[in-house]
């Protein structure tokens, strides 16, 4: 990374793709459609597949928060699982130790991510490239450590960690817990995914961009670059502590160990192969953090870590904007240059 | 994160005499993973990851399972033997066990690694009755068949042996001033627990602590605390490296404690040489299984049994890594007690099984410490012995001590 | 009183060890602008090779020397396969190699020399304990060899044409290229002195921490966290930075707030220098031109 100038201006890592304008009823066919191939899982595969696209969906979330602030913010954070574990934490305290609904848990980590990513994002303003790296890094490794703490065990249940129960398919649905979960997950992903949409077309998302690559330009232009970013940082940390909330009644269990800062470089690998600045890229990213791994483990056995790795590398190689990067040749090639 | 250890044992070879409760004569009726000619058993890993030092006992339990079909297998049936990699993170964990037990149609699930990683398929086995058999952790919380009757350890919890080591001590020194290193997770604190149940309110007045988190480069500062307090007994629960680190600064700093170490961190060669032997003179632990490298096991036939299995089936393997005996003598019971089912592996059987072991002889286990277990007790080995060390090896002493009832 | 003095004495002789590896992260920054999140790894594959020319028979030094040498030639073969086809691309996705890298070498050091904890000699030996015997005659002596490595890099890139070479094709490769200096090259080259560079590192800090392969898993982020407290672009800043972390983690631990969240504390206090000092202590304050 390059430290003080965060990503190079002379790099603008996205270019917007071509704008074409699509009939009402063409875009509303595409959205059924998108609709009926999310929700087919649930009749075609067996549980424990379906199980996997639960968490890469999950994992997705995650990796698209992240993609706000490091993707279209342009600020390096290596420490997005402190956020994953706080929503994760804070949906599995309000329902191991005060009964309540995991939907009525929701909001509540939300806005907890919210608040906390808000205060980070205030130094975070000071700090540019690999400081904010480190920063954010040393949140990552510090939440276990936290949560394992004695004035905190009571609720966190230290280092043995928190058990939870999925949410109750509604009695008129024949769905078993699985696939209910797997629905849940999907709508709110949708949620977070609208969310996100919304955002970056908005006047918000093209003067984060602005900041990301021309910050003293878009300053005199008369943006408030400060509360842009605190912004982007809460929303971001919202997004992925969503996510993590969603994690800890899939998994139904949180533990300390579940939230180590591998799961911050998960995340970040996730973004870089799916795509930096890309929302579809984040679903990639998702599906590539939970499915790769066991490629790696099916093709050695003996060392499935180096396997991973040389993933990894050969695929950043042969699409290094991701896997977004090459949707976007693709797209370049066959609509040619227009627009 | 790393944490998990296990002491080895030994096994082997008892493999023939023992089982054989009478086979109930089930017909080939529908069992999940067991067909006319293979038995299907899964497992989870660090086989990747900063865990994977684990990743050996895997390893020796496949070509155990290797050796055990080449001679036949278990009533005219195949071991297919499943292990998948978790890298030691529990929500890993459970996505591979769901795939052997919802994919691979498992039999059942034998020696999974890690206190965290088990703790996050603890519900889901028990719920869907899978037998969960014989973990490579030591906690003490798999000990609990009324809630989760599915679920049996295997080795001496750590939390027994920090009992044991408080009442040695209150019988040796009863005005001692403790100081207790452990790890900060769910290893170390098992330590801490287990000298608690001992001192009980005694705890706040004799004892001092200190942590340290696995990623710590040195434990220096913990160590130089500690010794400030002025305790004259040091009790350590820390993983290998950190506990060479300790013998070797305690010795160089001239404190003089009476010291305990866990015995997941007594390996002669990972241990206690990199300390240099000398430091280490007068240290105390306890263990249930024999030690590859001291002498005394030179012409032992179990230990012979071990060296033989390692030299057909393993010969790149580090004899002085220890996890190689604890897998032994793990994988020597599950043996012992698939022999046992007869010819019904169901796993209503297998888990009937699991839980009545008649005690037997282990030859990697000292003598006189057995496997067992009832219906009631699932603590399958219970007994150790202390053992100090002699500047060269670790030498016995007391009787075996059969597990505190606090 | 004699409690706090032990315990400052402790904290610098960890922070010995953060400040070599700090040392090899400024370099690889100096000569390339990215800090390799590998270099731990690195360093550890290196000691093992080390160990190996040792239990082969070669005497320390010989294999001292040897190991710095292949390690080199290991740290150009890294930019030349692996860095040079994503060069284009975003900084991010570097990290994402770096991340590859980090996996890859962990895992193959582990696979090839097995996880058990191995002892690593020193050449420093002496049976006569220092400072209570806090200090080994083995710290004092790598730290020697760390301040002759911190004067080693001055020189070279205060002093030789190679360096400021080096230092022009990291600052601006386009312009270096346009008076001839092959940036290409550079960079290797860059990769090259960074792998010796921590190869020295591993070499000193295994006899303190014993080998096994993830050794340098919690101290790499020590050192990061010492480097940028002393400046990334400032050598002598990183081995003073990495000398504090020791120090300030040791007092927090045992003054503040307890072993439990010693880190947690320390990372906190540099985070609040950091906020206050963005370039770190000692470094330079960069003004780039709109």
């Amino acid at each position: 990374m390059s430290a003080s100038k965060g990503i190079p201006a002379s790099a603008p890592m996205v270019r917007a793709p071509a704008q074409r304008s699509i009939a009402g009823w063409q875009r509303a066919a595409i959205v059924l459609l998108g609709a009926a191939a999310a929700l087919a899982p649930i009749w075609v595969l067996d549980s424990f597949p379906l199980f996997q696209l639960t968490m890469a969906i999950i994992y997705a979330v995650a990796v698209l928060g992240l993609n706000i602030v490091t993707g279209y913010s342009g600020q390096i954070s290596l420490g997005h699982g402190a956020f994953f574990a706080v929503g994760a934490y804070a949906t599995a305290i309000l329902m191991a130790h005060f009964d309540w609904s995991f939907w009525a848990t929701l909001p509540v980590a939300a806005l907890v991510c919210a608040a906390i990513g808000f205060c980070i994002g205030f130094p975070a303003l000071r700090l540019h490239g690999l400081y904010l790296a480190l920063t954010t890094f040393a949140l990552a490794v510090a939440v276990p450590q936290l949560l394992k703490h004695r004035a905190l065990e009571g609720w966190t249940g230290g280092v043995q960690g928190l058990f939870l129960l999925k949410p109750d398919p509604p009695s008129w649905l024949p769905l078993s817990p699985d696939r209910w979960m797997y629905v849940v997950v999907l709508v709110i992903a949708a949620l977070m995914y609208l969310l996100a949409w919304n955002l970056i077309r908005s006047r918000i998302g093209r003067a984060l961009m602005a900041t990301r690559d021309h910050p003293t330009a878009a300053e005199a232009m008369g943006m408030d670059i400060a509360s842009l970013k605190t912004r982007a940082f809460a929303v971001s940390a919202t997004i992925t502590g969503v996510a993590g909330s969603l994690s800890a009644v899939a998994v139904e269990y949180v533990a300390p160990d579940s939230f180590t800062f591998f799961v911050s470089i998960t995340l970040f690998v996730g973004m870089v192969a799916g795509g930096i600045a890309s929302i579809l890229g984040s679903l990639f990213g998702g599906l590539f953090v939970v499915f790769v791994p066991n490629i790696a483990e099916a093709i050695s056995r003996s060392a499935p870590g180096v396997i991973y790795g040389v993933i990894l590398i050969l695929f950043l190689f042969v699409m290094p904007d991701g896997f977004a990067g090459l949707l976007r040749r693709l797209w370049a090639r066959a609509f040619g240059p227009r627009g | 994160m790393t944490t998990t250890t296990r002491r080895t044992l030994l096994a082997g070879a008892t493999i023939g005499a023992a089982g054989l409760a009478m086979p109930n004569i089930a017909p080939a009726q529908e069992t999940p993973g067991v067909t006319a000619n293979e038995i299907r058993i899964g497992s989870t890993n660090a086989l990747s990851g900063p865990a994977s030092s684990y990743s050996v006992i895997s390893r020796c339990l496949e070509a155990m399972f290797q050796r055990l079909n080449e001679q036949g297998g278990v009533g005219g049936r195949r071991i297919r033997f499943i292990v998948y990699d978790d890298g030691y993170q529990p929500p890993r964990t459970l996505e591979q066990t769901r795939r052997l037990v919802e994919q691979d149609r498992v039999a059942f699930l034998f020696n999974q690694l890690g206190t965290p990683t088990n703790s996050a398929i603890h519900r889901y086995v028990n719920q869907r009755r899978i037998p969960h058999l014989f973990l490579a952790t030591g906690a003490d919380k798999w000990a609990n068949p009324k809630e989760y009757p599915w679920t049996i350890g295997w080795q001496p919890s750590y939390r027994v042996e920090a009992q044991i080591y408080a009442k040695y001590i209150l019988e040796q020194k009863p005005d001692a001033r403790i100081a207790l290193l452990y790890q900060n997770d769910d290893f170390g604190k098992d330590y801490l627990h287990g000298v608690q149940d001992v001192l009980g309110q005694r705890f706040s007045s004799m004892v001092r602590t200190a942590t340290n988190e696995v990623t710590d480069p040195t434990i220096d500062s913990q160590i130089v605390q500690l010794q400030a307090t002025g305790a004259d007994v040091l009790i350590c629960g820390v993983v290998p490296r950190f506990a060479a680190q300790a013998i070797r600064r305690v010795f160089d700093m001239g404190w003089r404690p009476m010291f305990f170490m866990t015995n997941v961190s007594i390996s002669v060669g990972a241990v206690m040489q990199p300390a240099g032997p000398e430091r280490g003179v007068g240290l105390i632990t306890s263990d249930y299984r024999k030690d590859q490298s001291d002498p005394a096991w030179a012409d032992d036939p179990g230990m012979n049994e071990w060296r033989e299995f390692m030299r057909r089936y393993l010969p790149d393997a580090d004899l002085t890594d220890n996890n190689y005996t604890y897998a032994y003598g793990v994988g020597t019971t599950m043996i012992h007690v698939l022999r046992q089912c007869g010819n019904d592996f169901s796993r209503q059987n297998v888990m009937r099984q699991a839980t009545s072991i008649a005690p037997m002889d282990i030859p990697v286990l000292l003598p006189g410490i057995k496997v067992q277990s009832q219906p009631d007790n699932y603590n399958v080995i219970r007994q150790m012995q202390l053992q100090r060390w002699d500047g060269r090896s670790w030498v016995r002493f007391g009787n075996v001590i059969e597990g505190a009832n606090v | 009183m004699e409690a706090l003095a032990h315990q400052i004495i402790a904290g610098i002789a960890t922070g010995g060890i953060y400040a070599s590896l700090a040392l090899a992260l400024v370099m690889i920054y100096q000569a390339t602008h990215h800090v390799n999140f590998a270099q731990g790894e690195m360093a550890t594959l290196s000691t093992f090779i080390a160990l190996s020319f040792i239990q082969a028979g070669m005497p320390y030094w010989v294999a001292f020397f040897a190991t710095i040498a292949v390690s080199f030639l290991i740290g150009v073969a890294v930019e030349r396969l692996l860095m040079r086809p994503v060069q284009n691309a975003p900084v991010l996705t570097h990290v994402g190699v770096f991340i590859g890298l980090l996996l890859i070498i962990g895992n193959l050091t582990g696979w090839v020399f097995g996880y058990t904890t191995k002892m690593f000699p020193t050449p420093f030996e002496s049976d006569q304990p220092l400072f209570g015997g806090l200090v080994s005659a083995h710290q004092l002596g790598s730290t020697a060899v760390t301040l002759a490595v911190l004067l080693l890099v001055y020189l070279f890139f205060r002093h030789t044409k190679l360096g400021l070479a080096m230092r022009a094709a990291a600052y601006n490769p386009r312009s270096a290229r346009l008076v001839g200096i092959r940036v290409g090259w550079m960079l290797a080259l860059g990769w090259g002195l960074a792998a010796a560079i921590g190869a020295v590192a591993g070499m000193m800090i295994a006899p303190v921490v014993f080998l096994d392969p993830t050794m340098m898993l919690g101290i790499l982020l020590y050192a990061f966290a010492g480097a940028l407290l002393g400046g990334i672009d400032n050598p002598m800043g990183a081995v003073l930075g990495g000398f504090a972390v020791g120090v300030l983690e040791n007092l927090a631990g045992a003054y503040v707030v307890g072993t439990e969240l010693k880190l947690t504390v320390a990372l906190i206090i540099i985070i609040g220098v950091l906020v206050i000092r963005p370039s770190g202590l000692f470094g330079r304050v960069v003004l780039s031109r709109v």
